[in-house]
């Protein structure tokens, strides 16, 4: 089937040329860190982690969201999502390879990782995120390219790839709980130190992840001969908007145990995302933005006019993705570590050769995407042909 | 010779076979390395440490340094120059910053103002231990919270995890900027890895106290074994009241201020 993403038209071609050379550049940089060492990013000693593990930790919900296909396909038969569960599995492996170089990109002594192996530490969530990532990478890699294999050859696919697909269902919350359990675990980071983490992760992968599904189901019909269909569409849309909600839901939760309580340590990541701290406020034009955006993409979705127009959904769409990111992908974990322990504020940005790193990780992933989705969408014009 | 497939499959799996059990052979039969402890190495249960605040400010000689400048010079800490990317293992810091929350903005004008030192606590229920994926950071048996330097992959993991912001990491290579006297008996570091104070372990285990209580001139850190009714620490921390920094996040930490 690979040899379906070695011939394609023009526009595939330039596409992965693009792609191609944001991840020369991203490469570039990334041999510059590995040069001279993250002396080159923004990161500092207080906030020490910073745009690599926030893209990792939002690409993880974006992976985990693959589940909100494959669920009510295989355990409820919703037909509809039938078309359209290879596009799901196959951008899970996208963003979990994104997740994976993100982690590299951020070590300190990436020529060390495999001491995770070498050494392995059942005491430390990052052991069991990187067993779970791998195994979600495994997982959807079987299932959707022997499902796929299957539906070009005309047959069912294999008895033993059933139980995997039922295991990946259970497996996907988990990649997202235990990347919550990595920050919801430490002490005196009171941002991240609440018990509803796990589940506002959840709840802002099911309406990352589909809003991005369903963007690119609208350009795999665009400029494909396979239709991914309607009814998957609304469905789809019908979960990004409750999760959506939920997910606004969970973020004023939050803001309540914080300020109703009183309790000023609760309080100040809080305070210095939405409003600025001790004059200190990098953050907070972003966190406005997501506000407006999440109550613009709110207000949208809710309007079933939105949703029966495709230009109208698609705007809700990219509202819900990059507002979830602007709340996950930056303020969630750069927040965390402001102030620092001794509630002292020191702000982070990130460097131009940060961001390039970023970028070329993007790009790896939509290189692997479009790979991908090349071949499911050539086997699906062939078995409608 | 002719190979067909189901030899070399044959083949293949005996070669496996003989490589999997070096692991079981190594259980085995290991070969455990006889080391001999240094009978002048000093030893204890629980090391600790309490720091006689009033001491250090009314003993001490204004703006006194020693304790930083003997424990950055022993261990090769660099001066990088940057707040972003500082490297430190002993430092002082205001009262409000070392015990947050505890402030009432009423208290002694000395409090308020005057330097406290911090470094790491060798907690008893280290946060920093615990999320480590690579054990590179770990407790020992006498309670000092150790660094592995060579097996660290840098993933700073624990500078999240610790609450009281005791560890430093190296952006760049710290080579070029050790200011001090080189000390060729202490390895320093590459860039990509966490360092924090070791509790003078290396110092410990040659039957020395560490290099801050040796420098201190007004007495003012008491070093000991916390299990010991009659080791020094005991004796400062039976005489006077005490705080431990963060004591309700459960670390239990090793430092003691007497205030």
């Amino acid at each position: 089937m690979l040899e379906r993403a070695l011939t394609g038209n023009t526009r595939y071609y330039k596409l992965l040329g693009t792609l191609l050379v944001f991840m020369g550049l991203g490469a570039v940089a990334w041999l510059t860190q590995l040069d001279r060492g993250l002396t080159i990013t923004g990161l500092s000693r207080d906030v020490s982690w910073g745009l690599y593990i926030a893209q990792f930790t939002y690409l993880v919900g974006v992976a985990a969201s693959a589940v909100m296909v494959v669920l009510p396909y295989y355990l409820h038969d919703v037909k509809a999502f039938g078309k359209i569960t290879i596009l799901g599995e196959f951008l899970a492996i996208a963003a979990v390879t994104m997740c994976l170089l993100f982690i590299v990109v951020d070590l300190g002594k990436p020529m060390r990782l495999l001491n995770v192996l070498l050494y392995p530490t059942p005491n430390s969530i990052l052991f069991w995120d990187m067993i779970v990532l791998n195994g979600y990478l495994l997982l959807n890699l079987f299932i959707g390219w022997n499902v796929l294999e299957a539906e070009r050859k005309g047959t069912h696919y294999p008895n033993w790839v059933k139980p995997l697909i039922y295991i990946s269902i259970p497996w996907a919350v988990s990649i997202h709980t235990v990347t919550a359990f990595l920050y919801a675990g430490l002490p005196s980071r009171h941002l991240w130190l609440t018990a509803i983490l796990a589940a506002r992760f959840l709840a802002s992968a099911f309406c990352s992840g589909p809003a991005l599904l369903i963007i690119l189901a609208y350009l795999v019909k665009k400029y494909s001969k396979f239709d991914p269909g309607k009814e998957a569409i609304d469905k789809l849309t019908t979960i990004m908007t409750y999760a959506l909600v939920i997910s606004i839901f969970f973020v004023g939760l939050e803001a309540f145990t914080a300020y109703y309580s009183g309790i000023p340590s609760h309080q100040f990541s809080l305070t210095y995302l939405f409003f600025g701290l001790e004059g200190h406020r990098g953050l907070v034009p972003f966190m406005w933005l997501f506000a407006a955006l999440a109550t613009a993409a709110t207000v949208l979705l809710l309007k079933p006019g939105t949703r029966a127009n495709e230009k109208h959904l698609l705007i809700a769409c990219g509202c819900v993705f990059f507002s979830m990111w602007l709340e996950k992908g930056i303020g969630l974990v750069v927040g965390g570590f402001i102030p620092n322990g001794l509630e002292q504020v020191r702000e982070y940005a990130p460097s131009i050769p940060e961001m390039m790193i970023v970028l070329g990780v993007w790009a790896t992933g939509f290189f692997v995407l479009t790979v991908l989705y090349k071949i499911a969408v050539s086997v699906k014009e062939e078995v409608q042909a | 010779m002719e190979t067909n497939r189901r030899d070399f499959l044959k083949i293949g799996g005996v070669c496996a076979l003989g490589l999997g059990s070096l692991p079981v052979l190594n259980a085995v039969a290991q070969n455990v390395p006889k080391i001999m402890d240094n009978p002048q190495a000093l030893t204890a249960k629980r090391w600790a440490m309490a720091i006689d605040v009033k001491k250090c400010w009314e003993k001490g000689k204004p703006g006194c340094k020693d304790c930083i400048l003997a424990c950055h010079t022993t261990h090769n800490v660099p001066d990088i120059g940057t707040l972003k990317e500082e490297i430190k293992w002993i430092w002082t810091e205001k009262y409000e910053n070392v015990f947050p929350g505890f402030e009432s903005g009423n208290e002694p004008h000395d409090i308020r103002e005057k330097p406290f030192l911090v470094l790491c606590n060798h907690c008893a229920n280290a946060p920093c231990t615990r999320v480590c994926p690579t054990k590179a950071t770990f407790k020992r048996a006498d309670g000092i919270t150790m660094m592995d330097f060579h097996r660290c992959i840098g993933c700073r993991y624990c500078m999240a995890g610790c609450p009281y912001g005791a560890r430093s990491f190296n952006f760049r290579d710290p080579r070029n900027y050790i200011k001090t006297e080189l000390n060729p008996t202490f390895p320093t570091r590459e860039r990509g890895v966490v360092e924090k104070c070791n509790f003078c372990e290396e110092r410990l285990a040659a039957g020395k106290i560490p290099a801050c209580v040796e420098a201190c001139a007004a007495k003012a850190l008491t070093f000991g074994d916390l299990e010991d009714p009659s080791s020094e620490v005991r004796k400062a921390l039976g005489a006077q009241y005490s705080i431990r920094r963060k004591p309700e996040l459960g670390t239990l930490p090793g430092v003691y201020y007497i205030i």
